[in-house]
């Protein structure tokens, strides 16, 4: 007898029948990937201006809106502590900064706990000038009124850029959530 | 997505204290990240043993990405390059002529130097770079311009060493690690160069101004002599830097100085050398407080 459809028995996250999620994946793949994208802007060459959007902060917030309950809310802290080891601030200030972005979040939430990508993504744009903002002010540098024009382009990459790591963590969510362990 | 509804007040006792210890706990973590930015821009070097150590960690992997922009660079210039083949050849056929001429009666001038030198009592030094290294990654998304050099306290690099390319000054070692350490670019708004302009003896300063230009004020205030064009060149006050490296070329003049862009881009260079403080003793005069006397 031929079967109907070879999928018929799958979910999005693979074949159902003797296979489980992987406690691992599933819990490791938000964390690491935050991590490893503020770990790629130290790749990219010195430019004269702060090009390169925040990644790893953008991360955050796109795996907060996609996936409420995922990351704690005190993840600011360890993974704000990991890329101030690499973006050149002061350290504490991704600390502080992410913490604080994370409780914003929070409270977002219980006012607004249904929303459209629209809103996400004006929220996700108010945080990320916000941060851009702020990381200015503590970097320990003198502030001057070129620099805050040299920041407009990085701003404008950061609320474009948004859209494209959101889709890139529904991928990864998918991949997190496969079966891959096999049930005995 | 809507949030799952277990993290809104319930009957789990379970529940309703995890939602409230992530609450302390974010808060908790907000504020010692605070005190820890207070501390870190009160001390700016407070932090620099764990940040040099994640430095060397990922400096292998930093430096394969360096290579493979330099092989995208020379790719893009190659391309570049058969586009023009033609005329491009034909100008630089008369160039090299040119260059040659120049070359011969450079070496006479050399040789005339040699001998005056000679006859003051003057001697030659070449400074010998203390390493050679790739510049391996930079701070992109931050404010600050630092960069992260592929050579570190194993290869003899110290702090306040300059860094230069065979174009110019690039910045100056900032913090130094086993095996990887921070430059310090020029365009970073912390830092100010001791500059002069080549040909004479008008002295300024060169800031960074963090959006990609050097600021050059000028110390003898008065007629402003600056042109577009004009190239600045370290002058050696100070004591970091060998006196006479290529730093900026003057883009716009205003009425105490002038914009300059920098020279040696960065983000263009490849290999870089680190040349020893050219002055230690001067550093440490200027580093020692007035009350003190210097020894020796």
């Amino acid at each position: 007898m031929e079967r109907l459809n070879p999928r018929s028995r799958s979910d999005p996250y693979g074949r159902r029948i003797n296979r489980a999620h992987s406690p691992l994946l599933a819990n490791v793949v938000p964390w690491l990937s935050v991590m490893i994208a503020s770990l790629i802007p130290i790749f990219f060459m010195a430019t004269a201006l702060p090009l390169f959007p925040p990644l790893g902060f953008i991360m955050l917030i796109a795996w907060r809106m996609q996936r409420p309950g995922l990351l704690p809310v005190w993840a600011g802290f360890p993974l704000g502590a990991f890329d101030d080891l690499y973006s050149g601030q002061p350290f504490g200030s991704a600390i502080a900064l992410w913490s604080l972005a994370m409780i914003a979040l929070e409270m977002l939430e219980a006012r607004f706990p249904w929303r459209h990508f629209l809103i996400d993504w004006i929220t996700a744009a108010s945080l990320i000038l916000a941060y851009i903002l702020l990381a200015m002010v503590v970097s320990g540098a003198s502030l001057t009124v070129p620099m805050m024009i040299a920041g407009g382009p990085q701003m404008a990459i950061g609320i474009f850029v948004y859209p494209l790591l959101s889709r890139l963590v529904a991928r990864l969510d998918r991949f997190r959530l496969m079966r891959v362990r096999r049930v005995a | 997505m809507a949030p799952p509804s277990s993290r809104r007040s319930s009957y789990s006792r379970k529940a309703q204290y995890s939602v409230f210890t992530g609450y302390i706990l974010a808060g908790i973590g907000a504020l010692v990240g605070a005190i820890l930015l207070g501390v870190s821009l009160w001390r700016p070097s407070s932090f620099n043993g764990v940040r040099g150590s994640a430095h060397d960690v990922v400096e292998p992997v930093a430096e394969s990405s360096a290579q493979g922009r330099t092989w995208g660079l020379g790719l893009f210039e190659t391309i570049n390059g058969y586009y023009r083949a033609g005329s491009q050849n034909a100008a630089l056929k008369r160039e090299v002529e040119l260059a040659r001429i120049k070359l011969a009666e450079a070496r006479a001038t050399e040789q005339e130097n040699r001998r005056l030198k000679g006859l003051l009592g003057f001697k030659d030094e070449d400074v010998a770079p203390v390493a050679v290294g790739r510049l391996v990654g930079s701070t992109a998304s931050s404010t600050r311009r630092f960069a992260y050099l592929g050579a570190g306290s194993a290869d003899g690099v110290e702090v306040g060493m300059s860094v230069r390319s065979p174009r110019g000054v690039v910045g100056r070692i900032l913090e130094v690690s086993r095996d990887s350490s921070r430059v310090l670019l020029l365009t970073d708004s912390e830092s100010v160069l001791p500059v002069r302009r080549a040909g004479d003896e008008v002295v300024a300063f060169a800031e960074g101004r963090g959006d990609g230009l050097l600021r050059i004020r000028l110390i003898n205030l008065g007629i402003n002599p600056l042109k577009k064009g004009d190239v600045f060149v370290t002058s050696g006050a100070g004591g970091y830097y060998r006196p006479g490296i290529a730093v900026a070329i003057v883009s716009e003049v205003n009425d105490d100085g002038g914009l300059a862009r920098i020279i040696s881009d960065p983000a263009a260079t490849d290999w870089v050398s680190v040349e020893p403080i050219w002055q230690p003793e001067a550093v440490l005069a200027v580093q020692t407080p007035i009350e003190e006397e210097l020894a020796d």
